[in-house]
This record gives C-alpha cells, structure tokens and sequence, in this order.
C-alpha cells in the first residue's frame, strides 16, 4: 500500500499493462553502489540519512600487496600454569603467523589477597569468634575465588553470612597492615585502614534495600504519601521558625530505615484530602502550611522574578489536586478569558491572580460534592444498590473515594483505580440526570446565565 | 544608636521587599534586499526599566548568553541601556543574566527569552520598516533590603519603594550625579522607543475582578443548592434508620 502511495497510483487494483510501467521507474530508484541488492533492502530501501559505513569501503577491503591465509596453528597462553598446547585459527600475513602471548591473557588478572604467618595469627589476629582454622579456610578461599563472597559464602564449611566473612577478611588484612607498616602514618592512606568495614551498617544498608526493592505498588504510594506530610511539616516549622536561623530541611535525610517506622504511623495520618466531601472548603491545614513555607523559601531566595513566585504559590495552592483538577482550574480560567499566565505580573494582579485560582478550586470542589449528595439523594429515593455512585452504607463511601481521589493526586498510575472510576461515572450521569431535581449543574462556566 | 535599635531595624526589615519592574524582550528587522542567506534579520535584545527609566541603578551588568554559533557567545554588557544588537537568521532561546551592585544583591538572576524574527501571520508579508517586537514584563523582587539599598534608591523612578515601617527613617541618599549622565541609560529617547509596548495592569486587574466576582457568586449558588440537598438526604436517613 504505499509503495502505490508513494508512486501516486490508485489503492484499487490496476490491469496489467499499467503496472509494468512503473516499475523500471522503480528500478532505476534503486541505485546502491558497493552493496548487493538484497543486502540493501534490508535497510528498508531507502538510503539512510548520513552513511554509517562509506559505501566505497565494503568492497576494496583485501589489500592487494599482502598475502593472508588462514591456518590451523597451536599457541600457548601465559594465563595458563601448565604448558598445554591449544589450537586455533591464525591470520597468517605473507608467511609470517603473529606473534605475542595470547590476545586474552591479560584479561586473568586476579586479587592480591594477603597471607599472614601463624606468628603473626597468634600476635595479631586472634578473634573469640573465629578459629584459626575457619580463618585459613576463608582465605584460601577468598584467594580462590577472588573475593568474590558470595560464592565464598557457598563454599564456606560452616554457616556464615557475607557480612560476617567480609567482616572477618577486612578485619585481618586490616590488622596485617599496620600491624606490618614500619609506621603507623604510612598505612593511614590506605582504603582498608581509612574506612573499616562496619558490619552494622552493612547489614543495616542490605535490609533497608531489600524492603525498598520489594514493595508493593500501594507500600510505595503510601511512603510517598507520608514523605510528602513529612516535609511539609518540616517546612511548616521551619517558616514558623521565622527566616532568622533557616535549617536545612531534616526531610532531606529519610532513609529507608525511617520510612519503615513511618509507615506505621501512615495509616493514622491519614491525609485530610481524602475526606473531600466533608471538607469541601479546601483550606486544610497542610495547604495554609504550604503557603507558608513557599513565602519562606522565597524570603530566602534574596532575588526572584513576579511570575516566578506566583508559579511556586500556585503549585502549593493545588498541591492537593490531582493533575485532572489542574487542568480543569486552566480550562475554566480559558473560559473566563483570563490569561493563564499574567501579562502584566504586578504585585497586585498575581495576589488576584492567585485568589482567583483558589476560589476556582473551591468551586470544583463544591461542584463534585454537589453531584455525590445528589447520587445519594435519588440512590434513596430509589432504594436500589450495587452500581450506584455513593451506595448507602457509609463504609463503602469512604473506600470508593478513596478510589477515586488518591489516584488523582497521584497521577494515572493503577488500572484497576481508573476503570472503577469509569465504571462509576457510567451509571451516575444516566441516573443522575432524570431523578435529581436541580440538574441545571454547569459543568463549564459558559453554561453559567447569571 | 544602641544595639537593640539596630536589631530592631533589621527585624522589621524582613517583612519589606522592593521590586524592579522590568521588561525583556527583542526587536527584529528583516533586512529586505540586503538580507544574505546567514543574515537575514537585524535584532537587539534587551531589558529596560518598564517605565524606559534608567535601570543601572540597581543592575551593575547584563550577560547575554546566545547561541554557540555566534562568535563569543557570551556578551557582556557593562552600562545601561543593557541591550545587545547582532544579525543572524535564526531564533534560539537567549540566556540573560542580571548582576545586581553589591549592596543590592550577591546574587544574580537569569531571565530566558526566545529570540523571535519572524512574524506570527507567516503568510504576511515582511516588512523593512516594522520590527517584529517580542516583549514580556516581569518584575525583580528583593527580599529583606539592605539599609544602604533602600537609602541609595530612594529617588529612582526605576524602582518601586516599599512603604517602610512605622518609626523607620532612612539616611539621605547620596547627591544624584549630574543629568547628563544619567540620562544616558534611560531609554525614554531610544531608538526603538516608538516600537516599545505598554503594560498596563489596569485591564488585567479588571479582567480579573469580573473573573473572581463569576466566581463567587456561582460558588453562593453551589452552597445553597447543597445545603438544600443536605435536608432532603437527612430526611431520607432518617425514614430509613427506622
């Protein structure tokens, strides 16, 4: 089909005498030098943009001044400890076979694992938890296998963890060193000596890794949830600190480890947002801690641009709106002919600027608890279940809302969140419209006739 | 002038600001019959007080980052007006960096503007004598003043004064310098002065009142009919709880 629309030709069938005349055309097209035709093809049939390879290149490779052939030669490695002789292919120029040690030998390179002497073991290295015989144990296997621990870990005749035998290697090289240092200042530089092996912290650090990596999608959710509290928090007590003694935000050092003891509280914080119906006037605390902390942060940037600060103040207004209830603020405000961004940034017109876009949220905000109270007005005066918007029992409100809010303030992720909400819709508007009374609910300001 | 005076004055500092309104943009000419293929336009970009008065009062230099196929792409401009002419064909997004004086800010600020040369209506025709003109206002708030700033810029039109705190004097600024210099980076007699557009806030304000007065009243309509609603479904709660 579009060779045909490439040629100009018509989609229908066309009778034979026709078709023969566009392909010479066709052929003639075709013209790559150096490359067979087939070969050509595969890019498509058409010529790339910037050649890759000169085309003149592909065919001229073989020298004519030189002489290769190929033979079947053996060859010794110097990776290897004994004098065995293997056999290979060799490109032989004019005679001459190549000379050098195996092209990949000096790939084997391996660890310089320390040996200490029993003197010194006795001296130096002794440890309540291990015997000298696990020690030796460990580092002929280390040597073995390169450090590599976990393989060592493996092979280890007694139980150990990773961390235990990392511990025990670092800790003995570690000793050994400086133990063999004719100063204690020369080793100082050494890594092993700069920064021991804290086994705490690494078993500490696999753990907190582990639980991240295993999360489940709603554990992620939640601990993004509790961070962002977190910080505004903290940021709300640092602009009740006042600009005097700015800290650095604390929130900047959650690590995994807090997140855990965090998410047990997660579930009792329970952002207000949830609840929308019951709070339809929006101002919660989090957003006027929002504010603050934004006229803070700007207090500490010296110099700013007007439309600089009205973004950062419009961002912590809607902070609790999903990108959905953005872009319906924006629509609306088309609709009002006002400009999204000012054209004209005073002081003033971003104060009105910004007022007006709250007031807009609030209005949404009523709009969507207006059309629940009627979705439960007519689901009583029917008396039917199921697949109402808003069925009766209290519970399943709330957990519906859930549904439907949380995953607007977190973007589109979770099908599942998605099609229930469609599914909801559905059912709503058919019911909506013939049974609830005020149904003049303009859902876009033109249909406004005030 | 006790200590805790002093302290005084910088805490109640910290709730004032001062902005430098200001306005950035180009102005481009098509260069006609003596257009070549690589210079096609003949422009300037600038940033001038957005009443045209001088802004070197608060600005101590002005770098115009463009783009790297122009020779030194980094352009200082050192006096007002802070502008920058060149001639070339296409458009790019031009970095502007303000540096403040010292007692202003340590800070500087970057504006960016994408340089236009060709006209929105591209099926017009272009024209030798009208410039495409590209202008955005913006204004340069300073948080927390220094004393020394407010007392030096007391007198300039460039800038908006804050109105101080009850009980704050400032010390006299320093003698203006003589008019003839500080005329110069004005740019009330610039060239492209006739091209230069006007801000107003007034209609914006305006736009916006009517905005937030639709607003309102459809948010007082939306409460009623709630609360309406709410006494029709307490009604019904009640009926069923027994």
């Amino acid at each position: 089909m579009d060779a045909k629309d490439i040629l100009g030709l018509p989609k229908t069938p066309l009778p034979i005498t026709q078709e023969k005349k566009p392909r010479p055309q066709k052929d003639s097209q075709r013209k790559p030098d150096g490359i067979s035709r087939e070969v050509y093809a595969l890019t498509g049939g058409l010529a790339p943009l910037m050649p890759s390879i000169d085309a003149s290149q592909l065919k001229r490779r073989p020298p004519s001044d030189e002489k290769i052939t190929w033979q079947w030669l053996p060859f010794t490695s110097s990776a290897r400890k004994d004098d065995l002789q293997l056999y290979h292919w060799v490109r032989v120029v004019n005679g001459v076979p190549p000379t050098g040690d195996y092209s990949f030998a000096k790939y084997n390179k391996s660890v310089d694992v320390i040996k200490y002497t029993d003197e010194e073991y006795e001296k130096y290295l002794t440890d309540p938890v291990w015997t000298k015989e696990e020690t030796d144990q460990l580092f002929d296997l280390c040597e073995r296998f390169d450090l590599r621990f976990i393989v060592i870990a493996d092979r280890f005749p007694t139980f150990r963890t990773v961390e235990e035998l990392k511990d025990r290697y670092y800790s003995v090289s570690r000793a050994i060193l400086i133990a063999r240092a004719p100063s204690p200042g020369e080793v100082a530089g050494h890594p092993l000596v700069k920064e021991p092996y804290n086994v705490s912290q690494e078993t500490e650090r696999k753990r907190a890794l582990s639980m991240v990596l295993s999360q489940t999608k709603q554990q992620e959710r939640k601990d993004a949830e509790v961070l962002a509290e977190a910080k505004r928090i903290a940021e709300s007590r640092m602009a009740a600190q006042g600009a005097e003694e700015p800290d650095l935000p604390v929130t900047s050092d959650i690590g995994p480890e807090s997140v855990e003891r965090a998410i047990g509280h997660g579930d009792t914080i329970s952002p207000s947002s949830v609840q929308v119906p019951s709070a339809a006037v929006a101002p919660s605390t989090s957003i006027m801690a929002d504010n603050a902390s934004t006229l803070a942060s700007l207090r500490m940037l010296r110099v700013y641009l007007r439309t600089y600060a009205l973004e950062q103040m419009v961002q912590a207004a809607s902070s609790s709106a999903g990108l959905r209830t953005i872009k319906r603020v924006e629509q609306t405000l088309q609709d009002l002919e006002v400009n999204l961004k000012p054209k004209v940034p005073t002081k003033a017109v971003c104060a009105e600027h910004l007022e007006l876009r709250k007031e807009i949220l609030t209005l949404l905000n009523l709009q969507k608890q207006l059309q629940y109270k009627e979705a439960e007005g007519s689901s009583f005066r029917d008396g039917s279940y199921g697949d109402m918007p808003g069925t009766p029992k209290r519970s399943h409100r709330v957990v519906d809302q859930d549904r439907t809010f949380v995953p607007d303030a977190i973007s589109f992720g979770g099908e599942r969140a998605g099609k229930r909400e469609q599914k909801r819709k559905g059912p709503g508007r058919v019911s909506e419209t013939p049974s609830s009374p005020a149904h003049k609910r303009p859902r876009k300001m033109k249909a406004l006739d005030l | 002038m006790g200590k805790p005076e002093d302290t005084e004055r910088k805490k109640k500092l910290k709730d004032v600001e001062i902005s430098v309104p200001i306005v950035y943009g180009n102005a481009a000419f098509w260069l006609g019959k003596k257009a070549s293929e690589y210079q096609s336009h003949k422009w300037t970009v600038y940033v001038r007080g957005a009443t045209n008065e001088d802004l070197s009062v608060v600005v101590k230099r002005v770098v115009f980052q463009l783009h790297s196929s122009f020779n030194n792409p980094t352009r200082v401009v050192e006096s007002a007006p802070f502008e920058l002419s060149e001639s070339g064909w296409g458009e790019f997004e031009i970095a502007i960096t303000l540096y403040f004086h010292n007692d202003v800010c340590e800070k500087p600020l970057n504006l960016y503007h994408h340089l236009k040369l060709y006209p929105e209506d591209e099926s017009g025709p272009m024209s030798i004598k009208k410039p495409v003109v590209v202008e955005f206002y913006n204004e340069i708030v300073f948080t927390e003043p220094s004393e020394s700033f407010l007392a030096r810029v007391q007198n300039y039109p460039a800038v908006t004064f804050p109105r101080l705190p009850a009980g704050f004097t400032l010390p006299s600024s320093a003698p203006i310098e003589d008019e003839s210099k500080r005329k110069r980076g004005d740019t009330k007699d610039h060239p492209l002065n006739q091209w230069f557009l006007n801000f107003s806030e007034a209609d914006e304000l305006l736009q916006l009142a009517a905005a937030r007065q639709q607003v309102q009243a459809h948010i007082a309509k939306l409460r009623r009919q709630i609360s309406v609603i709410d006494g029709q479904n307490q009604q019904f709660k009640s009926s069923s709880d027994q």
